[in-house]
């Protein structure tokens, strides 16, 4: 108990010690969420905007006019003929388009069918589509209101709710993918590191031939770098609470507590890659590459796992954040609590114990084998 | 020196996949001896001590240190011996002071005895002026002479010393030394690797290791008179060469 005390006095004086560290691993988590919390959205804003308008009109003043009031468009330009357009969408001066046909008032009054073309660059996919529907929405909005009863038998209209997250804010459904993602990096940094480098100084032999236990070393490890991944887990959750707005429905201590058992999975994953390496520098790497494209790709934090092929959503079961981000993503907008998330809390303090398990033997498997 | 030996090593062999890095060796140090092990790079030295230092099981072969087994006994083998290499065991952003409170925490001294013999290391070592200095900042040689004090702290029956003086200048080679000697005269057994091949006359006993075995035991001068040569030097190029010779052949 006692050189496990020593043990503990000895990592905290080297965490205090080493500012400008500390200073990073405090300040990095939430530095990163704040720029990549602005980086990635998928929200569409200022849709630059071509107008083809042959022969203006009320009526494709009018439409002109809704476009200009829904908020997401920006008319760039207005232009009299179609040949026009390619350059604009070649230079990307313009993201969408809408072309009007000629007598198109006149059409509609006599009660013909008009037609009015929307054009999306699809260079990005999602962009593109998202501009069609927006566009697509505001004209037919506008022949609704025009009373196409005329030509109607039944009409269906339907409602729709966004629950959850109504106004369909990207970030809120990032931030706490994000936090998983920043954290998961920066605690398997912290222990990878700090083991590899008593390697690296030899002191790490030192201690493997005290009498101390394997388990005492991880311990020693581990603890403090826990206390300083926790500070990281309030100064994230505060961040997206203040900066990002995004809600916190559910039980606070509920989600610290998740957030502390998700740090020691990353911490234990830190030790068994140090346990496996010899250099600091292969040490960062692996933890890296062990953290950062799993839990980018496969946690559900940005690509929806739901559209991934079978055998990746298979993988993506034995990757830590993907069951953070279901919980954290469950706590902060559903507010729900244990009663449904109990299945990912057990999967979480599942891997810890195997991790943990797993770098204590891969202690002793140094010295056995 | 008419006690029970400090270790007792009888055909030990570790192999590593098809490599036969320590080949059954056999030897005895007696208790209050200062032993060195000697061998070049790859010889088997590394594997040799740490299988005595209970950190790697042996493949064969029986080996006792301290009156203990390394196979069943590993826990108190490490209670009763002492360890420095020459990558070494200090923390060089802790005080010379925490430093040596750390290592008697681990091996549970009491405040008492900590206390006591911290003062006591510091005055032999005149470093009391340096107590709460970081260790990085006291010079090399400095350093060297702590850790082996640190590694003594808990008074252990055998000390490993894995290169201990590489990279520090012939006076504190000589100063290390003296400190060597002393703690073999208050009763520690020493085994002891270097590079130096002058070191290896201040051996009580010298073992020389070539390809995973032994190739020559005995005092320094017992094996200049059997190998007819003037220096340990002398000998060692003979005995190492042959083996670095095939070994360029592969």
């Amino acid at each position: 108990m006692k050189a496990l005390l020593g043990l503990l006095r000895k990592e905290v004086y080297h965490i205090l010690r080493d500012r400008r560290t500390l200073v990073v691993i405090i300040l990095l988590p939430v530095v990163q969420v704040v720029i990549f919390g602005y980086a990635i959205r998928t929200d569409v804003e200022h849709v630059r905007l071509a107008i083809v308008d042959p022969a203006p009109d009320a009526t494709t003043l009018a439409i002109r006019n809704r476009f200009e009031a829904a908020g997401v468009f920006r008319t760039v330009a207005v232009l009299p003929r179609m040949d026009g357009l390619e350059p604009l969408f070649e230079r990307g001066a313009a993201q969408g388009a809408v072309v009007f046909e000629p007598g198109l008032a006149e059409k509609l009054a006599r009660g013909l069918p008009a037609q009015i073309l929307i054009v999306s660059d699809a260079t990005e996919p999602n962009t593109g589509s998202i501009v069609q529907a927006y566009a697509a929405a505001v004209v037919q909005q506008y022949s609704r209101e025009l009373g196409a009863p005329r030509r109607a038998g039944i009409r269906i209209v339907p409602t729709v709710r966004m629950r959850f997250n109504p106004t369909r804010q990207s970030s809120n459904l990032f931030v706490p993918g994000l936090m998983a993602f920043v954290l998961t990096i920066i605690s398997s940094l912290m222990t990878a590191i700090s083991l590899t480098r008593e390697k690296e100084t030899g002191t790490m032999e030192a201690l493997l031939v005290s009498p101390l236990r394997p388990w005492q070393i991880i311990v020693g490890k581990v603890t403090p770098y826990l206390v300083v991944g926790f500070v990281s887990v309030i100064g994230v959750i505060l961040e997206a609470r203040l900066i990002f707005h995004v809600p916190l429905r559910g039980s606070v201590a509920l989600l610290l507590f998740e957030g502390l058992l998700f740090i020691l999975v990353s911490l234990s994953l830190g030790i068994l890659i140090s346990a496996r390496t010899s250099s600091q520098r292969v040490a960062m790497m692996g933890a890296l590459i062990g953290t950062m494209l799993p839990t980018m790709l496969l946690s559900g934090f940005i690509f929806p796992l739901e559209s991934m092929p079978a055998p990746l959503r298979a993988i993506s079961y034995v990757v830590p954040a993907r069951w953070f981000v279901l919980v954290a993503r469950g706590i902060m907008l559903k507010g729900i609590g244990l009663a449904y998330l109990w299945p990912a809390t057990l999967v979480l303090i599942a891997m810890a114990l195997l991790l943990l398990t797993a770098s204590t033997r891969s202690f002793h498997e140094r010295l056995e084998s | 020196m008419n006690e029970a030996p400090a270790i007792v090593v009888r055909d030990l062999t570790r192999k590593f996949g098809g490599f036969t890095a320590v080949d059954r060796i056999t030897f005895e140090v007696h208790a209050g001896e200062v032993f060195g092990f000697l061998g070049a790079n790859g010889a088997g030295k590394t594997t040799a001590i740490r299988m005595l230092t209970a950190l790697l099981a042996p493949t064969s072969g029986q080996a006792m240190v301290a009156g203990h087994d390394v196979y069943r006994e590993a826990e108190q083998i490490k209670c009763d011996i002492g360890y420095m290499s020459q990558r070494f065991s200090l923390y060089e952003d802790l005080t010379v002071r925490e430093n040596i409170r750390l290592y008697g925490g681990i091996y549970d001294l009491t405040d008492r005895q900590i206390h006591d013999r911290t003062t006591r290391m510091l005055a032999q070592l005149g470093l009391e002026h340096a107590a709460d200095q970081f260790v990085r900042a006291i010079p090399l040689g400095w350093r060297q002479k702590l850790a082996f004090s640190v590694a003594l702290l808990h008074e252990p029956k055998i000390v490993f010393l894995d290169e201990p003086t590489s990279g520090v200048d012939p006076i504190t080679r000589r100063q290390f030394w003296e400190l060597i000697y002393e703690a073999a005269a208050r009763g520690t057994t020493v085994l002891v690797t270097t590079h130096y091949l002058d070191e290896a006359e201040y051996c009580d006993r010298i073992s020389i290791m070539v390809a995973g075995r032994i190739a020559a035991i005995g005092t320094p001068g017992e094996l200049k008179k059997k190998f007819d040569a003037s220096s340990i030097d002398e000998i060692f190029v003979r005995l190492a060469r042959p083996a670095a010779a095939s070994e360029a052949r592969k």
